[in-house]
């Protein structure tokens, strides 16, 4: 079965070789391994884009394959983190309470330990009390779960309500849209449990492994995306391919006439958007880890919008073309943003990347959607048919 | 004292009832008192005064008070003096006439002390109340208002009936309800009084009953001997704690103060026999704990039981201030009713609220109902035309300082602005994409990216300031509970104005026709002689210069920054799905129930407006889960499948 499915798409074998390169080169001139040609915050960098590669296929997949144009999978990107942040940061406190209460004259209670973790973690919101939400936070391996589960049920119920009564099109875009506004509006109160606007902090720093240095950590995180990319890409690979495959494209093209049929589109939607919305939490929960805070800003609607936008240059309906668009724009974006891309000097104005790039990007958009609709995997593509 | 005064001054208010005199013969009458004035015996010298109606009283009295009075030694007359480098510079009470460089020894300073001032003070109310200067009386008024001094009932009701001037008249009326309320002399005058408020929901009224309603809680084993609002039900804990504040129980031992007890009786890593180690669990530490109780080492802990019965001996009650109960009982009823007509009040007020804040929702989505609803287009940049229209009246605003012409000229412009843009904007991207929607979507929001870092490149990121002129400034005020602002009327009218128009437009013209059968048929309707292209580009423009329009009165009531936009969009859209696409009353419609259901929620929870929007946005979730074609649902072939 392997062999033919490989045989049947070259593709995915060179994206995952190309990855595998990548992520070898990469090791061997970080800074873990003592080369440190690449510092340790551009492998950050680098980790974190092969995160967005991630939520950028799973995006691909819900739009490109099915037609499911969703606003809204940076909300469960959000959520994968904001759940192995909580584990991050309650491990971390636990840690440093129980060390600066070992102490005192008399051994802490429980009750006393887990009150004084609610105020270090709290006390920006004005409160101590643990919220429900945090009632797995404890534990490691429940909290992994949460990742998978929460935004997979938010999907799964968002998902049946919307399809069940057959909302489509940009009615669906603007619900998801509504969808991740909703959260980030939620999130954003101090009340919400999860710190409001201060979010979860400090989770670059990794439980039990405090003597480890960040160097190390980075690296582990960027095998950890690369091989979360490698499986995911697969994954998808898999999923688009094959019979199954076939009808959720046939669904993108005609719903109607899918249904009449006989196949159930609305499972099949379903199946898809609570699968690439799980993907999304794993590839948050290895985000958030590597930039080390998060906060609701971070899922404000523009985010998932982003998204698109990166799928669609990269080119849609091609799980490459999502890897590219987002390495592409990601990696630009950061470039011209970060201000270390040098000023155009016309003599009587100065271009400044920082002010102007946000220009060119939206152009840049518009230009790819009215010229180019395969974005750059179809150029790709050309060449490729030519030779 | 103040009785006779009175009288005193109703003669005063009777002009043909004085008679003329000359101030300093008055003063002579009453000369022992005023020399050496005392606050028993300077009632009579104050009364012949007030009697007297003279213009030059009321002067007398201030400077009286001011210690300006001086007496001359040889013959017992009174004058005004101010120090000067010469000696005293003298005024003649009546004639005004000066006398410069006295001899100091000749005078000698009259100094009332602070009980006279007060008197003094008390009369000069009473002149200013009745003073023929409107603007005095109307300070006194005010100063009465701020500190309600029961001593000045009788001079403030003896004024009412001279009063000419109606306001006035009304104000010192109610000033005298409040003060009989709060210090009439019988309970029947307070209770009639108190009886005369209800009804009456300004902010001074209920200042006034609530504090005639004033308690203070108390604990008692028994039925207190007092004027006894309610038995209050406590929380246990709360309960006793008040207990342990006012009666002196013992407080409660918390877990902490266990702790710290243990802490200070470590000797060699053991309390008494129990090692530390081991203190780690409540139990244990309790345990331990009462071992040093038994050793007389910490006080004993308040059993639950013990609590139990402190709180079934003792009650705890909310007392009145006011003994009387009958006053108290009219008080509360007429509180009771004021705060129902409150209530009825703020119900209208969160109404008009719900009313501006749909007229705003209605402003920004209605060009998009026309592009979205009526054309099909999906335009993610229509936020970025409203911020358009909102910096063209910003720009008009700096070119013309005159706000009332500005404006004039900005709405024609801003709609000139972005009708152009949104024309633009049509031809170069939109009509290349009309059978692709998702992708329109996603190109017009490249263009409100672009748009936006437009924005912020050329008018920075700070927040531009759209000055109403001064006629829309301050705000229709119906009563202390209702009041709109004259820009959220201005905003209303406006949207009014815009559904008026808007719908003669579709229905009535040779453009709207067009419009409406290129919706339903564009092939139809071009084979009919139309031509689908310009009206699409027209009715894409009209759409956008409307939100151009729509900008410059939100950027009236809120700051113009290059985020506006964004702000808005989402709500909009939500506004044309919820009513229902492809139908003007479908958004009035959609925004009367977004704007309502918004300000009902905050009301339900005022202090978080987020949480307001957070449940707002899941309400519509699931509203077009139930109605996937909005409110006004289109029906047959114009639905479009």
């Amino acid at each position: 079965m392997s062999q033919t499915f490989i045989t049947r798409h070259p593709s995915t074998l060179w994206v995952l070789a190309f990855l595998g390169l990548f992520t070898l080169l990469v090791s061997v001139f970080s800074e873990a391994s003592g080369v440190g040609l690449i510092s340790t915050s551009f492998v950050k960098t680098l980790g974190k884009t092969l995160c967005l590669c991630l939520i950028a296929i799973a995006m691909d997949v819900v739009w490109g394959y099915c037609g499911i144009l969703s606003l809204g999978h940076f909300a469960f990107f959000g959520i994968g983190g904001y759940a192995i942040g909580m584990w991050l940061m309650y491990a971390r406190t636990e840690a440093i309470v129980t060390h600066s209460l070992s102490a005192s004259v008399i051994p802490p209670t429980e009750v006393e330990i887990t009150d004084a973790i609610g105020n270090q973690i709290f006390g920006v919101v004005g409160s101590s009390d643990f919220p429900m939400i945090w009632a797995f936070a404890h534990s490691l391996p429940l909290q992994l779960l949460m990742i998978l589960l929460i935004p997979g049920l938010l999907a799964l119920v968002f998902g049946w309500l919307a399809f069940r009564s057959r909302v489509t099109g940009v009615y669906l875009s603007i619900l998801t849209q509504a969808m991740t506004l909703a959260l980030a509006l939620y999130l954003f109160q101090n009340d919400s449990g999860l710190r409001g606007n201060n979010g979860l902090s400090g989770l670059q720093n990794i439980p039990g492994f405090e003597e480890t240095s960040q160097a190390q950590i980075s690296i582990a995180f960027f095998w950890a995306s690369s091989a979360a990319l490698a499986l995911g890409y697969l994954l998808f690979a898999w999923v688009t391919a094959g019979k199954m495959g076939s009808v959720i494209r046939a669904i993108r093209d005609d719903e109607a006439r899918v249904r009449f049929l006989g196949y159930h589109v609305e499972s099949y939607k379903l199946f898809v958007f609570t699968l690439t919305a799980v993907v999304s939490g794993i590839a948050g929960a290895l985000y958030y880890p590597q930039a080390g805070i998060i906060n609701p800003a971070e899922i404000a609607p523009i985010a998932s919008i982003y998204l698109a936008v990166w799928v669609a240059i990269g080119g849609r309906g091609k799980l490459y073309g999502a890897v590219i668009g987002a390495v592409f724009v990601s990696l630009l974006s950061s470039y011209f943003t970060g201000g270390s891309a040098p000023d155009i000097n016309l003599g009587f104005y100065v271009i400044k990347w920082t002010d102007w790039w946000l220009v060119l990007l939206g152009l840049s958009f518009v230009a790819v959607t009215l010229l180019f609709p395969g974005g750059i995997a179809s150029l790709f593509d050309k060449l490729t048919r030519k030779s | 004292m103040l009785r006779a005064l009175l009288t005193v001054l109703t003669l005063l208010c009777l002009p043909a009832a004085v008679i003329a005199q000359d101030l300093q013969s008055i003063l002579q009458e009453h000369s022992a008192q005023i020399a050496k004035p005392s606050r028993k015996k300077i009632g009579p010298a104050l009364e012949a005064l007030a009697a007297s109606g003279l213009q030059q009283a009321p002067e007398f009295l201030e400077r009286w008070q001011n210690k300006e009075l001086y007496q001359r030694t040889e013959d017992g007359l009174f004058f005004y003096a101010a120090k000067s480098d010469a000696g005293l510079d003298i005024t003649d009470i009546d004639s005004a006439e000066i006398t410069e460089g006295v001899d100091a020894a000749t005078l000698k300073q009259i100094k009332p002390n602070g009980g006279v001032r007060k008197a003094i003070a008390q009369a000069l109310v009473q002149f200013q109340l009745s003073s023929p200067d409107l603007q005095r009386r109307q300070d006194a008024v005010a100063a009465l208002a701020g500190k309600l001094d029961p001593a000045q009932l009788g001079a403030l009701e003896a004024s009412i009936d001279g009063e000419t001037d109606p306001a006035l008249k009304i104000r010192k009326q109610k000033l005298v309800t409040y003060l009989a309320a709060k210090f009439g002399d019988t309970p029947e005058a307070r209770i009639k009084a108190i009886d005369g408020l209800a009804g009456d929901i300004s902010v001074e009224t209920r200042a006034v009953l609530s504090q005639i309603l004033t308690t203070k809680t108390v604990a008692s084993k028994t039925e207190p001997d007092a004027n006894v609002a309610v038995i209050l039900p406590m929380p246990r804990d709360q309960a006793y704690a008040f207990l342990v504040e006012t009666q002196g129980l013992p407080a409660p031992v918390s877990s902490d103060d266990i702790r710290k007890a243990l802490e200070a009786n470590v000797v060699g890593g053991k309390v008494g026999t129990v090692s530390t180690v081991s203190l780690n669990t409540d139990a244990a530490r309790i345990q331990a704990y009462d071992l040093l109780v038994s050793e007389g080492k910490a006080p004993a802990r308040v059993s639950e039981a013990d609590i139990s019965n402190a709180l079934a001996t003792w009650q705890i009650y909310d007392i009145y201030d006011e003994p009387n109960p009958e006053i108290t009982t009219a008080a509360k009823a007429a509180q009771d009713e004021v705060n129902t007509r409150v209530n009825v009040s703020q119900s209208a007020d969160l109404a008009l609220d719900a009313v501006s804040l749909a007229s705003i929702y209605f402003l920004a989505a209605i060009g998009l109902a026309i592009t979205f609803g009526v054309m099909g287009v999906i335009n993610m940049a229509h936020g970025e035309f409203i911020m358009m229209g909102a910096y063209t009246g910003y720009v008009v605003q700096q070119l013309i300082p005159n706000y009332t012409v500005s404006l004039i000229v900005a709405l024609p412009l801003a709609f000139a602005v972005t009708f152009a843009a949104g024309v633009a904007m049509e031809r170069l991207v939109i009509r290349w994409l009309y059978n692709r929607p998702l992708e329109t979507l996603l190109a017009t929001f490249g263009v409100s990216i672009a748009l936006q870092q437009l924005a912020k490149n050329i008018f920075g990121t700070q927040a531009r300031p759209l000055t109403s002129p001064a006629w829309l400034d301050g705000a229709l005020v119906f009563n202390d509970v209702i009041q709109i602002s004259y820009i959220r009327i201005a905003i209303f009218v406006l949207a009014l104005l815009f559904l008026g128009l808007l719908l003669f437009i579709l229905k009535r013209t040779r453009l709207g026709l067009e419009t409406r059968a290129v919706t339903q048929n564009p092939r139809m309707a071009a084979s009919m002689g139309i031509n689908p292209e310009r009206i699409k580009m027209l009715t894409f423009g009209l759409g956008s210069g409307i939100a151009g329009i729509a900008g410059v009165a939100i950027g009236l009531y809120a700051k113009v920054t290059s985020e506006m936009g964004s702000d808005y969009i989402v709500q909009s859209f939500m506004t044309v799905v919820v009513g229902g696409v492809g139908n003007i009353w479908g958004t009035l419609a959609g925004a009367t129930m977004i704007g309502t259901l918004q300000k009902g929620i905050e009301w339900l929870n005022p202090s978080n407006t987020l949480a307001a929007q957070t449940y707002m946005i899941l309400f519509i979730i699931l509203f077009i889960q139930f109605r996937p074609k909005g409110i006004v649902a289109l029906k047959g072939r114009a639905a479009g499948d």
